[in-house]
């Protein structure tokens, strides 16, 4: 990690993006007191990681990238483990494993090992344990992938929901739809360092501006938006255009141009991404 | 990490308790099945090694055959079930089952959770003790009465061959590579730690180098005194030596999964 910075309100959905290897995971680990910080500081609930690890950790749920249930146990009985690293008495903790186990819809699967449950269950799962000890603080790493669109919205409603108690909520993700629609704010981070930072409208409309017209790529549609002056950026055989004023442009485009197939559409958090991080694989 | 900072006392708290109490419970699940080797070894190792090898041997110090070994085979089953719990057991449940990550996520650090470990093979030691005592009593080659002695003594003796897993445990490159120390250090402790022949036998510096180096020595030493009976101040340096060798060992083993572990 390099040189990064970023401040996280109480109360807030924030999320962490970024390609493979940008070190989004690297950062979670920090917060969670696992990965070691060699310079700089890092306080998580006005705690500093490298001194109140304990304390902090008991405030806090974890949802993993890699799923790491215990295969020795039940769907239950994992739960019931974990809630003992707590020290949540028995009976609170039976009652908090009911409502969780309906939360997540595995009532059925109570009895069944681990290693028996799809990975929806699984991710599900792993989801209803971070959240066995009421934390103020829930990091996610990438914690829908995998889970159909249900479960997906499941999830979103219940994220919405704690929040709403004032949990506060810290995110990675490559469903940058998810983002868009759940962050509060949001950083985009590429080789172990921050790139922006602002609220997702923000930054799509820092980087791109509201609306993105596409349009086949073709000889004259360059000439046309070069004689406009216009922002745009060839991507194999599409044109991106970032007007200023989407309807006046493709009306332009449309009528000047001679075009026929062009669409306009919002702006997204992908654009911004794609921007910034740029189209080629991270090796 | 410099040489001193792997002996830099690690700080490990009550919580250790849990993992413990992890490891109990997955063992309660198969209890009939964890049970049945330490009471069928014995056994098989007994009527083979002692009734039948032992009619063509003649008494060992006045002893025969079988009460000789007897003794012996209580403390290869301490060496072999803490060494095993804390390196094949635990590297699966560190590497392959991630037990460990998801334990430090919660207010428990990798100190606890390695002492939590530690703690376990050495009951997994005086499990297997606790079953075999009256196993063998039953044949009547030891004395139960001071063999009980024996329970709290394979605790102690299971937290050093636990800490030696554990060393493995952490410097092995994977599960494979585990079967070196198996092969090249805990193999030759079953055979020369004046487990099945005395010690005198061999040659004098092989003699010293048992005493030395090889836990399992001291072990089979007091095990043979305390369920013959025979209490000797000699046992005094066994003990001290298992003492010893079992702290600088345990805070080796913690130090070392936590330089593996901390990434
Ligand atoms: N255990 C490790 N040891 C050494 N390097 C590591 C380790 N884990 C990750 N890295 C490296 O650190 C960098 C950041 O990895 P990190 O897992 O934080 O990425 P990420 O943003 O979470 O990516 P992804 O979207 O693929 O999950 C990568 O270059 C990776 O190779
Ligand atoms: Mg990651």
């Amino acid at each position: 990690m390099n040189k990064i910075s970023f401040s996280i309100d109480e109360g807030e959905m924030f999320g962490f993006l970024g390609p493979n290897g940008a070190g989004k995971t690297t950062t979670m680990r920090m917060i969670q007191c696992v990965s070691p910080i060699t310079a700089g500081k890092l306080d998580v609930m006005g705690m500093d990681v490298s001194t109140h690890q304990r304390e902090i950790k008991y405030f806090m749920g974890v949802v993993p990238q890699e799923n790491n249930l215990d295969g020795d146990f039940t769907v239950y009985e994992n739960l019931l483990v974990y809630s003992r690293y707590f020290d949540i008495p028995r009976e609170e903790a039976e009652k908090r494993i009911e409502e969780l186990l309906d939360f997540v819809q595995l009532q059925e699967k109570r009895d069944v090992m681990t290693e028996s449950l799809s990975g929806g269950m699984k991710r599900r799962l792993v989801l209803a344990r971070a959240l066995i000890n009421q934390p103020r603080l829930l990091i996610l790493d990438e914690p829908t992938v995998g889970l159909d669109p249900q479960a997906r919205h499941l999830i979103w409603e219940k994220l919405r929901s704690l929040q709403k108690q004032g949990v506060t909520i810290v995110l990675t993700s490559h469903y940058l739809d998810e983002v868009e629609k759940l962050c509060n704010r949001l950083v985009v981070m590429d080789n172990g360092k921050i790139l922006v930072e602002g609220s997702p409208r923000g930054v799509i409309d820092e980087f791109i501006g509201s609306d993105i017209i596409e349009a086949e790529h073709s000889p004259q549609i360059l000439e046309c938006l070069i004689k406009k002056e216009v922002n745009y950026e060839v991507i194999g055989d599409i044109v991106h255009i970032y007007p200023d004023n989407a309807m006046e442009l493709s009306e332009y485009l449309l009528m000047e141009c001679s075009l026929s197939k062009i669409s306009a559409r919002p702006a997204t958090l992908e654009d911004v991404f794609l921007k910034l991080t740029g189209r080629r694989l991270r090796e | 990490m410099k040489l001193v900072d792997y002996f830099v006392i690690p700080s490990v708290s009550s919580r250790s308790y849990k993992v413990w109490q992890r490891n109990k419970d997955v063992f309660m699940k198969d209890i009939k099945l964890n049970f049945l080797p330490p009471f069928l070894e014995p056994i098989m190792y007994l009527i083979a090694l002692g009734f039948g090898l032992g009619k063509f041997i003649e008494n060992i110090d006045g002893v025969p055959y079988a009460k000789f070994i007897a003794p012996a085979l209580i403390a290869v089953s301490v060496m072999y079930a803490a060494f095993f719990e804390c390196s094949y057991s635990s590297y699966v449940r560190m590497y392959y089952q991630k037990t460990f990550d998801a334990i430090i996520a919660t207010p428990l650090t990798i100190e606890d959770v390695i002492a939590g470990e530690l703690l376990w093979g050495a009951t997994r030691s005086m499990i297997n003790a606790t079953v075999m005592i009256p196993v063998i009593a039953f044949f009547g080659l030891i004395d139960l009465k001071y063999s009980l002695l024996i329970i709290p003594f394979a605790f102690l003796g299971g937290l050093l061959f636990a800490a030696i897993g554990m060393c493995f445990t952490a410097i092995t490159p994977n599960i494979m590579s585990l079967s070196y120390p198996i092969l090249l250090f805990i193999t030759p402790m079953f055979l020369f730690s004046g487990t099945f022949f005395p010690l005198s036998a061999l040659p004098v510096p092989v003699q010293y180098f048992a005493i030395a180096f090889l836990p399992l020595t001291h072990m089979v030493n007091v095990i043979r005194a305390v369920s013959f009976g025979i209490l000797s101040s000699s046992l005094l340096f066994d003990i001290v030596w298992i003492l010893i060798a079992s702290i600088i060992l345990l805070i080796l083993s913690i130090n070392l999964m936590k330089k593996k572990l901390v990434v």
